[in-house]
């Protein structure tokens, strides 16, 4: 017997090392990751209301519901729309944030911390300050007074649809919030480009926006394929914002609802209807896979480089 | 110095593991409920059950103190009171799939008809005895099923149009009786500086849903039970929702919502759909500058003016280990107790008690706009959403009032579409 337990503790103990730091984080995982999962992909075959360990067996009932649901498909279709406009968008903004602080001479250390520290906000915050203070409706809000300058009429910002307003609020909180963290990550990259690079570029007369675009834009490519991947998931995962910015007395507009928002009211809120939210959860995970497996093949993620 | 390097190293890695541990621990301790349970929820001591009763968080001040000290007086149990802020309603659904949820709980307008239907709250019928006819009739109903009543109201809320009477004076308008009267002291009264009415952030989508049908003289649902409003005066009453929202005069984006009287002290809005909640702080701000109206009926021919009437119920969860001393308290707290229940809506903010014989003894009910409240409860009040209308049917009716009020979208087409999800629902629960 005592052998067996010095084998199972391995060469110096590595054996119960492993598994002092690695059990409590895999107990963790297990519990509150991969069961969770696996419960929910159980629950959408189930007639699940107001309970999680349901008898009614329905199927795939669930899914033609949410398929059939118009509200879910259009939700699926505000986030896709979302995604290809703030995705690009985000993406130029930060890489040319990157530029321009890599170019300055001047207080560099303090543009990158200015341009850094909005990360640091929560969305939460961020999404107060901009519904109450910035875009609110009345005259004195930031955007409105701003407009008064100019005689422009005060604009209820996040109340009408016609223009969609709402998406500049929502889209300039989000761009407000994440630039600087994918500016650092440019930084980074532009930081690994071997100087003599652009000296050898200089030498053969490239100048402005050629050295951009041979030299500066290709050495970047692991790290844009590493912010578009990161923005991509944000923009699945929009939540905060569009809910902190839209809903009002316990309801949320059937526009710029984003999946996750839709299933939040459906499974969580009075409705309590754990098979169609599970259902739906699935659904969007599997849209999600299916968009990173397009993306990685489009980008060569994962291949080795270099 | 390597061997303190090493010391740091650890010690920095025993305390995050103790955190971790500390963390899986805490997780699902937090119940409200006293640790003296141990298997039956008896204390240890004097075999006293000890049960958890939880609360949304009320804005005014002493209410948490307030329930607290009824709690401790219970002379039957160690009750101990759970005051939640944030979102009070997601959390008690979600605790309530589980052994960690609450006894005894308050929810708005009673349990959901999927929480009846689901079994998680007790049958409190045995428990009004002589009290029943003194409770208002509309509030009872609206947290019965089948028979069997799942909550007892604690004390009625409503919503009703304030307006300040010397805007009003300056502009030669009178209080408006219908929805085109409505409109035109909208318009009128809107200046540069003020907006003419306030209906919340979203122009009305979130509350003027109920009113809307009500002053066309219809419902959520008939009396039978089947969809109320596939009517074409549903459809002209919605399209004066949208009317008002184009018109120029309806306050929008305000720092604070409807349910806030901010924007009413503060001067942006000369009329405002708000709570009766809101009244001591309108009391203080503006004395007798303001006063109050009914939801107007939509023509001089067709429909009635409305309130809406709700009240936060006091219900008991089939989970609970001692579901009997729960109804016991609940009994003793909400209809044995009536001092407690009087003190609960006169002292601290500003509720109708549910009982009528209470609601005669309320002092601040008997004169003013708070009378006038009274009054329209009395004579206006509709239960604020049918028990069978489910958050289901709720989201699509309120998707179809976006649609109409903020993009024009036809009415009667969206009425027709959240029909169809609402006889859905409705055959779901009868099935």
């Amino acid at each position: 017997m005592p052998a067996l337990v010095a084998r199972l503790r391995g060469r110096y103990d590595r054996n119960l090392w492993f598994a002092i730091f690695v059990g409590p984080f895999v107990l963790g995982l297990l519990v509150f990751v991969y069961v969770p999962i696996v419960w929910s992909v159980v629950l959408s075959f189930f007639d699940a209301r107001n309970t999680v360990t349901p008898t009614d067996f329905v199927g795939l009932a669930n899914y033609l519901d949410m398929l059939r649901d118009s509200a879910f498909r259009s939700s699926l279709l505000t986030f896709v729309v979302f995604a290809l406009f703030i995705v690009p968008t985000t993406f130029v903004a930060s890489l040319g944030l990157a530029l321009l602080v890599n170019r300055t001479r001047f207080a560099r250390t303090f543009f990158r911390s200015v341009f850094f520290l909005p990360t640091a906000c929560s969305y939460v915050v961020a999404s107060l300050i901009w519904k109450l203070s910035i875009f609110n409706g009345v005259r004195f809000g930031l955007a409105n007074t701003v407009l008064g300058w100019f005689g422009v009429e005060p604009i209820a910002w996040l109340s009408v649809t016609q223009p969609p307003w709402y998406w500049l609020v929502i889209v300039s909180a989000r761009m407000w919030l994440q630039a600087g963290f994918y500016m650092i990550l440019f930084l980074a990259g532009l930081q690994r480009i071997a100087p003599s690079l652009y000296e050898a570029a200089a030498i053969d007369g490239a100048t402005g926006w050629k050295v951009l675009r041979y030299i500066t834009l290709p050495q970047l490519r692991a790290t844009s394929t590493a912010v578009l991947l990161l923005l991509l998931i944000n923009a699945f995962q929009a939540f905060d914002e569009f809910y902190n910015l839209l809903s009002s007395s316990g309801q949320y507009p059937p526009y710029a609802r984003p999946p996750l928002v839709y299933l939040y009211y459906a499974a969580l809120g009075q409705g309590q209807d754990f098979g169609h939210g599970s259902a739906g959860a699935v659904l969007l995970t599997l849209l999600i896979a299916l968009v990173a497996l397009v993306q990685g093949r489009f980008l060569g993620l994962g291949r080795r480089e270099d | 110095m390597p061997g303190a390097d090493g010391f740091n190293r650890r010690s920095f890695l025993a305390l995050g593991g103790g955190i971790a541990a500390l963390a899986v621990a805490g997780c699902g301790s937090n119940t409200g409920r006293s640790d003296g349970g141990g298997g039956g929820g008896e204390s240890s001591g004097g075999g006293k059950p000890a049960l958890s009763q939880w609360y949304h968080q009320y804005g005014e001040a002493g209410t948490q103190q307030a329930v607290q000290r009824y709690a401790k007086e219970y002379p039957d149990a160690t009750v101990t009171v759970q005051w939640s802020p944030g979102d009070y309603d997601k959390k008690t659904a979600a605790a309530l799939l589980t052994d960690g949820g609450p006894d005894v709980f308050e929810y708005g307008n009673g349990p959901t008809i999927d929480m009846i239907k689901g079994g998680q709250v007790a049958d409190l019928t045995d428990l009004l005895g002589d009290a029943k006819n003194d409770f208002t009739p509309s509030l009872l109903a609206r947290v019965t099923y089948q028979g069997k009543l799942y909550a007892i109201p604690q004390a009625t809320d409503m919503q009703l149009l304030v307006y300040r009477k010397s805007l009003l004076q300056q502009a030669g308008v009178q209080p408006p009786t219908t929805v085109d009267e409505l409109i035109a002291a909208a318009k009128k009264l809107t200046t540069d500086k003020v907006k003419g009415l306030f209906v919340g952030n979203d122009g009305g989508v979130g509350i003027l849903g109920g009113p809307a049908l009500w002053s066309a003289g219809l419902d959520y649902l008939t009396e039978d039970g089947r969809f109320g409003f596939d009517d074409p005066a549903a459809a002209e009453s919605l399209r004066k929702l949208r009317e008002l929202f184009t018109s120029q005069s309806l306050l929008l984006g305000a720092p604070t919502d409807w349910s806030d009287p901010s924007a009413f002290t503060q001067g942006l809005t000369a009329m405002q759909f708000t709570g009766l909640w809101t009244f001591p702080q309108l009391q203080k701000a503006l004395p007798d500058d303001f006063g109050v109206l009914p939801w107007p009926k939509l023509n001089a021919s067709t429909g009635a003016p409305s309130v809406p009437v709700g009240a936060y119920g006091a219900s008991v969860s089939t989970k609970s280990k001692n579901v009997d001393a729960a109804k016991k308290f609940v009994q003793w707290m909400w209809v044995d107790q009536t001092d407690k229940q009087l003190d609960w809506a006169q002292s601290y903010g500003f509720h109708i008690p549910a009982r009528k014989s209470l609601a005669a003894k309320a002092d601040k009910l008997k004169a003013g706009p708070a009378a006038d409240a009274v009054k329209f409860v009395n004579e206006n009040g509709r239960a604020q959403t049918p028990l069978l209308w489910t958050p289901k049917s709720g989201t699509a009716y309120s998707d179809a009032l976006s649609r109409i009020i903020k993009n024009g979208s036809d009415p009667a087409t969206e009425i027709k579409a959240v029909k169809a999800v609402v006889e859905a629902e409705l055959q779901r629960i009868a099935g």
